[in-house]
Parts: structure tokens; sequence; C-alpha cells
């Protein structure tokens, strides 16, 4: 019970905090303050007090997407495990619901996107859709991975099988697979080297373009989602890469949070460092992770 | 005496039969055209009343019962037999065809397609009964008739509007490959007939035949039904079937028609005690190759109907794929994989016949409005048209596979299957979950551009900007189908409930619902927690709208002042990227007019996807045949009394023969 409330509270408050690491990560790169690590919980603050601009073209759909998109999250959010902690929702075969509530929200990301009739939110959309369904079957393989390994099928038990002699047994395998789900990560929440979150006047974006129309309460559940989403896939992330746990439920937690921070300043350090790539890169980069969780059930079934 | 046998259930079915087959009737002769549509849908409503509470009696009653006809052909008794296997097919027939037939009263009006809609009508309802006759005909000679009894009157639908050169091609195309299936479906038979004896069907697991035989049989089933279901590379009729017959026979072609080749390819299964393990490897490879190929190419089209006929053929394959992968299950001794392939298969089947037929419901009001099935010459629809855009956003959901919709609950099951089978010693079925997952990935691309494209922004052309809603008869159906879409999603247990009789007819000793590692209330409680948690987020937004200053503008054009409907993305533009990233599987022709000089003059540029297979392959191939058989074209010279003089010659050569 304790656990779940945990669970709640950190998914529900903390997202954001890792968008304000990466901010302050990318500042200390470059040589400036950068923005206090709360800035944006103050952008959400704003974002949710402010007044809407609704472009005229649009319909119910438009209003509906940035909701249902929030609540798929929300909802996948329930799903995974976070730390050494069991998730409050788990079944046999979660990790197929996991995986088409992301595949859910973008639907309504993507259609709330063309309801704008704007040529470039059209475009961002388009992208989306292609390369999220270049990145789909790269999860899976990784998923799949994981239900050889662990003999289950549902994220919890698949998650905290990984425990230190597992990666002493099937390290070559397991770096592979957080090799390809880090592009995975990265490409599925618009980062450096795939998008920019921070600009959406060029042409190379998706994410942030998809998103121009909406404003005040609109735009903020979609920022939150956004932090949300990322929260989620690097707690995934974060629970096959670190697989020790110190028996201590609250200790346990506390590395969970630390290290959702170090895989923020991971992200923050590969943004500063990296540049974006070309458009026609982006899906060649996708394969190779899909290639890369491919060779992570090979090398488990050999 | 009558009375009592009405109380019969499965006489009310036979008798929910003949009545859908005659209820185009009347309107044949009736002066007043509206009447008799009106009687034909009246007829098809009270046969759907009549039939399917008597079919879902007997489905979860099981056992079977047989009839004998009275016939006096050569050809053994004339036997109708109606076990789970049958009846569970009878239901989409018996849904789909009332909701079409009232669909068509908005969308096929008697007063405004005089000429043809009292074929059509009659037709559609030949359709149905030759259909429901297919699927309980348990004799070789009596299934072939239905078979063709349905292969015409599907091509007297499809050419409903005959006027126009390229339904009269698209006509041609369903009626060669048509009977070169059936050409297949008779080396089945005959193969049956040496092997048992006999035209009639053998039981459930009472063939036994040596691996030679059994191969024939299994090959001329998988040609003859494989064609029917549109598995690829046999699917070369359907696309353009499909987007050229009207939206309503669409409808019963692409989620009812396709599926009689799914109850083949089950029945002819059926017959055998033991399958060989590659049968199942190769419609556990064949559908979903047939389902990625499917989806790619419905991808890059532009227009509307082919793009859903492309999606048929996704959805068949993925049917296909969950037969395979319960027939591995039966030859490697694994009743779980066996119950997870089989009841996701036959599950799909059901939604399938629920959401592409809203689908094309839905794309016929957009062509009824519009007139036109381009997608890039629609948008901003939803304005106009709120219901339509409505419901067929639950359509599009539902066939991307999304919770909490019918299609993720089928899906699921598949993938359940595959993800178990990663734990067995040599998981090469595992990877069946990356490539679902991948059709998946561009089915969304196809039904984001689908919707997206055709419903919302703003209108591309005047056409679409003037547009009405459909009336009520039109929106009714499409209305229940979103509902039982939704229901289906919600509530799997009660679309399982019907699945479970089939597969234990197929399987005697298959685990049923036990099989089935997830309890289906978690389908209810998380689609409703979805649901729940969606409508408070949008209540709660909607709210903090309604609280602060809001404004309307237009788009933001990233600073450009005048933007125009025209610089809209397009569907051809939006199914791009991807079209280059599947190149090879996706031909394009793209004619481009130069620009050229200081001051160019207009110039068009146009985009067309290819019928690869069609145009590359079978063409070709089909014109190096008629060539090689040009001599025999003399025989066709149009004289009546000489064709008699041939049937009389032949007959009178074949009694030579066998006397």
């Amino acid at each position: 019970m304790i656990d779940t409330l945990f669970h709640m509270a950190l998914v529900l408050a903390m997202p954001p905090l890792l968008l304000g690491v990466i901010g302050k990560t990318k500042a200390a790169f470059a040589g400036r303050t950068g923005a206090p690590f709360l800035q944006p919980y103050y952008d959400l603050g704003r974002l949710f007090r402010k007044g809407v601009v609704i472009s005229d073209t649009t319909s119910w759909i438009f209003r509906a997407g940035p909701a249902v998109t929030l609540a798929a999250t929300l909802f996948a959010a329930l799903l995974v495990p976070l730390g050494k902690h069991p998730a409050p929702i788990s079944f046999e075969g979660d990790m197929i619901l996991f995986a088409y509530l992301f595949a859910l929200g973008r639907f309504f990301t993507t259609i709330a996107a063309l309801d704008t009739g704007s040529a470039f939110e059209g475009m961002g959309a388009a992208r989306e859709v292609t390369f999220s369904c270049l990145a789909e079957p790269a999860l899976f393989f990784a998923l799949i991975t994981l239900t050889r390994l662990s003999g289950s099928m549902s994220l919890t038990p698949m998650l905290q099988h990984l425990t230190f002699p597992v990666w002493v047994g099937a390290g070559a395998s397991l770096l592979l697979m957080l090799a390809g789900l880090f592009v995975v990560l990265l490409a599925e929440n618009c980062r450096i080297p795939f998008d920019d979150p921070n600009t959406h006047l060029e042409l190379t974006m998706i994410h942030e373009v998809m998103v121009l129309d909406h404003s005040g309460p609109y735009l903020g559940c979609i920022l939150y989602g956004a932090a949300l989403k990322l929260y989620i896939l690097g707690a995934l992330f974060m629970n096959i890469a670190v697989p020790f746990s110190s028996g201590n439920s609250f200790l346990d937690w506390g590395i969970f949070a630390c290290s959702m921070l170090a895989l923020a300043l991971a992200i923050g350090t590969v943004e500063s460092v990296m540049a974006r790539l070309r458009l026609t890169r982006v899906p060649q980069l996708l394969v190779a992770a899909l290639i890369l969780t491919a060779f992570s059930l090979v090398l488990v079934v050999r | 005496m009558f009375f009592e046998m009405l109380r019969e259930p499965s006489i009310l079915v036979l008798a929910a039969i003949i009545l859908a087959g005659f209820s185009g009737v009347p309107g044949l002769f009736l002066r007043h055209g509206a009447l008799g549509q009106r009687l034909a849908t009246s007829g098809a409503l009270l046969a759907s009343l009549l039939a399917l509470p008597a079919l879902v009696r007997l489905l979860l009653a099981g056992g079977e019962e047989r009839y004998q006809l009275a016939w006096n052909l050569p050809f053994g008794a004339c036997e109708v037999a109606l076990d789970p296997l049958s009846l569970f097919f009878l239901i989409p027939i018996f849904l789909i065809f009332p909701a079409g037939s009232l669909y068509a009263c908005g969308y096929w009006p008697a007063a405004d397609r005089r000429a043809s809609e009292p074929c059509v009508t009659f037709f559609y309802g030949l359709l149905c009964a030759a259909m429901a006759l297919v699927v309980v005909a348990r004799n070789g000679a009596l299934f072939m008739i239905a078979w063709e009894m349905m292969a015409l009157s599907g091509y007297f639908l499809l050419v409903a509007e005959h006027e126009d050169a390229e339904v009269r091609k698209a006509g041609t195309v369903y009626l060669i490959a048509s009977h070169v299936g059936a050409a297949a479906l008779l080396v089945l038979f005959s193969q049956l007939r040496v092997a048992t004896g006999s035209f009639l069907f053998p039981g459930t697991g009472a063939l036994q035949l040596e691996a030679a035989s059994a191969t024939l049989i299994f090959i001329a089933a998988l040609v003859g039904f494989g064609s029917k279901a549109g598995i690829m590379p046999l699917h070369i009729w359907l696309p353009s079937a499909h987007a050229n017959a009207p939206s309503h026979v669409s409808a019963l072609l692409s989620g009812v028609m396709l599926k009689i080749g799914i109850y083949g390819i089950l029945r002819t299964v059926s017959f055998f005690p033991e399958r060989p393990l590659w049968w199942g490897g190769l419609l556990a490879a064949g559908g979903l190759l047939s389902a990625l190929m499917g989806i790619c190419i419905a991808s890059a089209q532009k227009d509307i109907k082919r793009l859903l006929a492309y999606s048929s053929i996704e959805n068949l394959g993925i049917i296909t794929a969950g037969i395979g992968m319960a027939l591995i299950g039966t030859s490697s001794a694994n009743p779980r994989l066996f119950y997870l392939g089989l009841a996701g298969a036959l599950f799909h089947v059901l939604n399938h016949s629920l959401f592409k037929p809203l689908l094309f419901f839905g794309a016929g009001s957009v062509m009824h409005a519009t007139g036109s099935r381009e997608l890039d010459k629609m948008g901003g629809l939803a304005a106009r048209m709120p219901w339509s855009a409505a419901l067929s956003l639950c359509g599009a959901i539902a066939i991307c596979g999304l919770p909490p919709f019918n299609g993720f609950a089928s899906e699921f099951l598949l993938y359940l299957g595959f993800f178990g089978e990663a734990r067995a010693p040599e998981p090469y079925l595992a990877l069946g979950a990356p490539v679902l997952a991948l059709t998946g990935g561009v089915a969304l691309i196809c039904f984001v551009k689908l919707f997206g494209i055709t419903f919302l922004g703003a209108p591309r052309t005047a056409r679409a900007a003037q547009v009405h809603e459909a009336p009520a008869t039109m929106l009714a159906p499409m209305a229940l189908l979103a509902g039982l879409s939704l229901a289906g999603g919600l509530f799997p247990q009660l679309f399982l409930a019907l699945v479970d009789p089939v597969i234990s007819v197929l399987a005697p000793l298959s685990p049923g619902r036990s099989g089935l590692p997830v309890r289906p209330v978690w389908f209810t409680l998380a689609g409703g927690f979805l649901l729940a948690l969606a409508a408070a987020l949008f209540w709660f937004l909607r709210r903090r709208q309604s609280l602060l200053p809001a404004a309307t503008a237009s788009t933001w054009g990233c600073g450009y002042l005048r933007p125009t409907p025209r610089m809209q993305y397009t569907g051809s533009s939006f199914g791009e990227l991807f079209g280059s990233l599947a190149a090879p599987l996706i031909r394009t022709r793209t004619a481009m007019g130069s620009v050229a000089g200081l001051t160019p003059g207009p110039a068009r540029l146009s985009y067309a996807p290819e019928e690869t297979v069609l145009h590359r392959v079978i063409q070709p191939v089909f014109g190096l045949v008629g060539i090689a058989f040009s001599f025999l074209r003399r025989l066709q010279h149009g004289e009546v009394q000489i064709y008699i003089l041939y049937i009389f010659v032949t007959l009178f050569l074949l009694m030579l023969w066998v006397h």
C-alpha cells in the first residue's frame, strides 16, 4: 500500500524535474547558469492559469487529443514498476497494453495535429507516426528477450527478475538491449539527436511542431504528458540498467529516484555533445536500434 | 406443426437463409422502386432477427444439427449441417447483411438509382443466402454450387455502376481470380471424392490419408480459399473490387465474404486428425507476411476505399497467422498455443467483420457527401458530418488495435501466443510479435491518414466544404457496429463465449477458456479506467478553458499570413515519408512536369500507387497465355445454335467414355 502511494506520488510529481535536470545539464555544458531545476513546474503552473487561443479550423478532436494522450500515459505509468517495487497494476500481458497505450496516445496527438490544417503540423504528424512505427518493433524485441530471460509475461516480474547474477549470465545481451532501448527512449521522447525539444521553427521538427497550436492548459497537459512519457520509458530503462536492490524498501525508492536523475543527466549530456541528425539519418539509427535489440534476443537464445 | 417447427432454432436459421435469398425478389417486379427496397430491408431485418438469437442459442448449446435435402442430382446425399464452426461464421453474415441493407436505403436509394437499385438489392440478398449456404453445405457439389452463386452475385453487385470502364475492369479481374480459385476447389473436392468415395464432407478428424494426398488437398484449399480470403499474393482481385463496388457491398464483401475463405481453410483443416508442422508454419509465415505487405501498400493509397481494401488484406493476414499458430500448437502438442492462436484468429474474424464494415460505411457516407473517393480532395468534413466522423473514429481506433476497442483484445491474444513461445526451446514463433508490432505501427499511419485527412483540417475543395450529414438510415448501422466494437473491447468474454464452442469442436482436448492466461475482466477494468480517465481530463480541460479567457484565431502559420487550405498536408504527402522507407514494397508512379526558365508556367505533379503484383506479374503472364491459346478463340463466334451443338457433342462423348 505504502509502495503504491509512493508510486503515485513519484509519477505525479517527479517527471518535470527530469526536464529541469536536463536543462541544467545542457546549460552547464554551454557555460550558462541555466534556468532553475524547478522551472518546468513554474511553466506548468503558468500554463494552467493562462487563457486559450483555439484555431477556428479545429473540432473537438483538437481538444480531446491532449486529454486522451495524457490519460493513456498516466495509465501506462501504473503498469511499469519503479525501482524494485511492483507496479500498482500488473497482469499477464500487461507489457502489450503498455506499448499500445503509447500508440493510443500517438494516435490522438497526431490527429489533433492534423485537425489544425497546418502544413507544419501535418508534417510533424507524418514524421511522428513513421518514426515510431520503426521504434515499436525494437521495444517488442526487448520485451521478448526479457520474457525469455525471466519466463514471465508481465512487466513487474519481468523486470524484477533482472538481478546481478542474471546480469553476469546474460550481460552482453542486456548491454545490447540497453543500447537499443536508449535509442528508442531518445526517439520516442523526441530528444536530440532525433528532434530538438527547444525549437519548432525548423524543418527537422517532429514533436514540438505537432503542438504549435495548443495553448494554455492544453499545452500544459501536453508538456506534462511528454515529461511523464520520458519518466516512464526512463524507468523501464533504469529497471534493466540498475540490477541491484538494497532490500530496504525506502532505500530502494531513494536509489530509484537518484537513478532517474542520473538518467536525466545522461540525456542532458547526449543532447549537449551531439548534433541533431539529418532527417534522412533518423530511420537508419532506428533500424540500428532494432537490430541491436534483435541481437540481444539472438544472444539469449543461442 | 408449423409453429412447433418454428420453435426449433435450426429450422429458424434455415428459414432465415431462404428469406434472405428471396428478400430482393419483390423489388424486381414492383414498379414503385422504393417499396421494393423497403420490403427487402424489412426482409433482411426479419431474417436476422430470426437467425441471430437462434444462432447464439445453438452455438452456446454446442452439438450439431444435420438435414438432408431431397435432390436428384448424381452427387450423393445433399446434406446441410449446423455445427459450431458453421454457426460461428453465420453470425457475421446475419449481422452485416441487415446493417448493409438498412444503410443502402440512404446510400443507394431507389429514388435516385432507379435502374440499378432493384438489381443491387436482389443480388445483395442472394449473396447473403449463398454465403450462408456455403457455410452450411456438407456436400462438395452443393458447396460448389453455393460458391458459384456467391461469386457471381458478388460480381453483379460489384459492377453495379458498369457504365464506368474502371468498374468493368475490376469486375473482370474479380471474375477471373474467383474462377481460378474455384478451379483449385474443384481439385480439392475431386481429391476428397477419390479419398472418401463420396462428395460428403468427412467429419472432424475422420480423414486418414497418406502425406502426398493430404498435401495436395491442403495446397488446393490454400489456393482456392486463400484467393477468396485475399492472402498475398492471391489478393490481386481484392483492392479494385472493394474500391469500385458500392460501399454497402464493399462492407459485405470485405466484412463477410473474405471470412468465407477463412471458413474454408478451417473446415478443410478440420478433416485431418494430424496436421503436419509445416502447414502451421506456412500459414503463420504467409499470414504475417501478407499482413505486413498489405498494410505497407495500404499506407501509400490515396483512394479511401482502396486503402480500406488493402487493410483487409492485413487483417486477413493476421487471422491466417493466428490459424497457423493454432496448427503449430496442435502439431507440437501445445494446447495453450492452440487456444491462443485459434481464439485470437476467430475473435479477430468477428472483430474485423464489425469495424471494417463500419469504416466502409463511413467511407460511403463521405463519398455520398463529396462524390469522390480521393483522400486529397477532402478535409474538414468533421465540422459538417460530426456523427459520421465520430463513428468512423471509433472504427479507426478499433482497426489499429488500440485499447479500449475490440481490435486490441484479439491482437492481445495473438501477442500472448507469440510471447509465450519466447520461452520455448526454439522460439522462432516469438519473432511474430515484432512483425505484428510493426504491422500495428504501419496501420496507425494508414488510419491516422485516413481519418485525419478526410475529416480534419480545412476542406481542400469547394465540394468538401458543402457536405451534408448522412441520414439516420446510414448512421444507425454505423452506430450499432461502433457500439459492438467497443463492447468487444470492454467485454471480450462475450465474444470469447461464442468462440469457445468452435474451438472445442476443432480440438476436443483443448483447455478452453482456462488456456487464457489473463482474466477477461482485466479488459473491462483497463478499458473502463482508460475511458474514465480520458473523460475526466477532457472535462477538466473544458472547465479550465471556460474559466480562463479564450479566443479563436486562424491556425498559426509560423508567421505566414495568408495560408490556404491547399497548403495543408495531403494524404499523399502524409504517406510519402513511410513510402520512401518502404520503397521496394510500395511502387508508385510520380509524374512531374518540368519547371524551367525564369518565369515557369504552371506545373503539375501527380502521384499514383501501383498494383505491382497485378501489373508486373499476373498481367504479362496472362498476356502470354492469351497469345498461346489464341487459336481456341475460333470456337467462340457468338452463334448460339453451334454452342448448343458443342454441349450435345460433349455430353455424347462423355456418355461414350463412361460406358
